[in-house]
């Protein structure tokens, strides 16, 4: 066992900078330091350091980009998988240990998120097969029917929007629909841009979730 | 596709975002919280029940003591590798924990019915008070399996069927464990039987929806 309490099952991980700092023999190399860099940036963070926040995580953009590209993802969903990683990654930066490695960390909820992304791929292609193969079966579908499933379509949509929390629904509202600027919207809501945005991604997200059963 | 600029206006909406967060304290603190509730319960059944029976028991077959010792360790360790493989970055390897306690206390209890004698103040349980054991186990592993799925809700589990699996047998070990407080009959295939049953149901109750309860948004 070690001193915080854990097995060491964990070995395998990078080794906690206190047990770093302790063995000043051989210099870190440039990516341990980069590594000890993010971890403290992380560690700023929690604490609410907003610079040291945004650093870490445009740090973090090319350690995702690795680990999707690594299980598979296609490069043109590779800041899809990005995206869905930093929302996550706001979601539970309160889970990080400052003691334990932070590319580590980051590089199972990437792995997790590009997983994710790999199986809404395969449903996405296997509906679009099943679709080309009705469309196969009616060719003469005329006009009327077309404009009959927009509708249904449409309203769909507006169910789904309607079913967002208020947060993510004033954003798609504003900035979707309405096509308000963020400035815009922002003085409409009395909302900071930045939380306008974050909703916007959230809401896009379940929207796609609800009309594509990807959830 | 997402176009990189759109990744740093994200990295900029959720700086203005960011909020101090308090920090997930360590698994094994975690743990001990959750062990606090079985404690808690285990101080009133010995309340009620008094601990002489047990001990009795215990003292004139020692295997029912290690099929015991196995429960309370399995509770255990299940209980810290749940907490644990809910913290992203974490070895998978952390799920075998629990199985060197499982495996004293599933040879310890199956031993059990190999004697040919009864231990002291036991009797072989007829299968209505087996169905009680039953019940007991089940009973008592719901308030530990929701206390556990809410906690570990605030984490991350990445696995959360592999969790969610953990969740179930700790809560039923940690039950099993309780029950030995006033189990006053002695190992026996239709017994061992009844708290495989119980066992099983808890897991697979917890694996059905804890996983889904646990599984990342």
């Amino acid at each position: 066992m070690t001193a915080d309490g854990s097995l060491v099952l964990d070995g395998g991980l990078a080794p906690s900078p206190d047990c770093r700092a302790a063995v000043p023999a051989e210099p870190a190399s440039a990516s341990e330091q980069a590594e000890r860099q993010r971890a403290a940036w992380m560690a700023a963070a929690q604490a609410g350091d907003r610079r040291a926040y945004e650093r870490v995580l445009a740090d973090s953009v090319a350690l995702i980009r690795a680990v999707a590209r690594r299980q598979g993802v296609a490069t043109d969903a590779l800041d899809d998988v990005v995206q869905e990683t930093l929302l996550t990654v706001h979601r539970v930066r309160h889970t990080y240990d400052p003691a334990r490695s932070y590319d580590a960390w980051l590089a199972a909820i990437a792995s997790r998120r590009a997983i994710d992304a790999l199986r809404s791929h395969g449903r996405r292609e296997r509906r679009e097969l099943h679709d080309e193969f009705a469309l196969d079966r009616h060719p003469g579908r005329d006009d009327a029917s077309a404009d009959a499933e927009r509708r249904q379509q449409a309203r769909r949509l507006r169910e789904a929007i309607a079913q967002l929390p208020p947060g993510q629904r004033e954003a798609v509202e504003q900035l979707g629909l309405r096509e308000q600027s963020l400035a815009e919207a922002a003085a409409h809501t009395g909302r900071k841009a930045g939380a306008l945005k974050v909703n916007l991604h959230r809401a896009l997200k379940a929207l796609r979730g609800r009309l594509h059963g990807e959830d | 596709m997402a176009e990189p600029r759109s990744n740093d206006s994200l990295i900029a909406a959720l700086g203005a975002e960011l909020v101090p967060v308090r920090r997930l304290l360590p698994p094994w603190l975690r743990t001990v919280g959750w062990l606090a509730l079985v404690a808690a319960f285990a101080l009133l059944l010995l309340a009620h029940y008094g601990d002489a029976p047990m001990l009795r028991r215990w003292a004139g077959a020692p295997d029912l003591a290690w099929a015991a010792l196995g429960a309370v360790l399995t509770a255990v360790a299940a209980a810290w590798a749940a907490f644990t493989l809910a913290v992203p970055g974490r070895s998978r390897a952390w799920a075998w924990l629990p199985l060197p306690p499982a495996l004293l206390w599933i040879g310890a209890s199956g031993l059990g019915c190999l004697r040919t004698w009864l231990a002291p103040g036991t009797s072989i349980a007829t299968l209505h008070q087996s169905a009680d054991c039953l019940v007991f186990i089940v009973g008592f592993s719901i308030p530990l399996s929701a206390l556990m799925v809410w906690l570990l809700r605030r984490a991350c589990p990445l696995r959360p069927l592999l969790t969610a699996l953990l969740v179930g047998l700790a809560s039923a070990a940690a039950s099993a464990s309780l029950l030995e407080i006033c189990h006053a009959f002695d190992a026996a295939a239709t017994d061992l039987l009844t708290h495989a049953l119980a066992v099983g149901i808890v897991v697979a109750a917890n694996a059905a929806m804890g996983g889904r309860l646990l599984a990342p948004k």
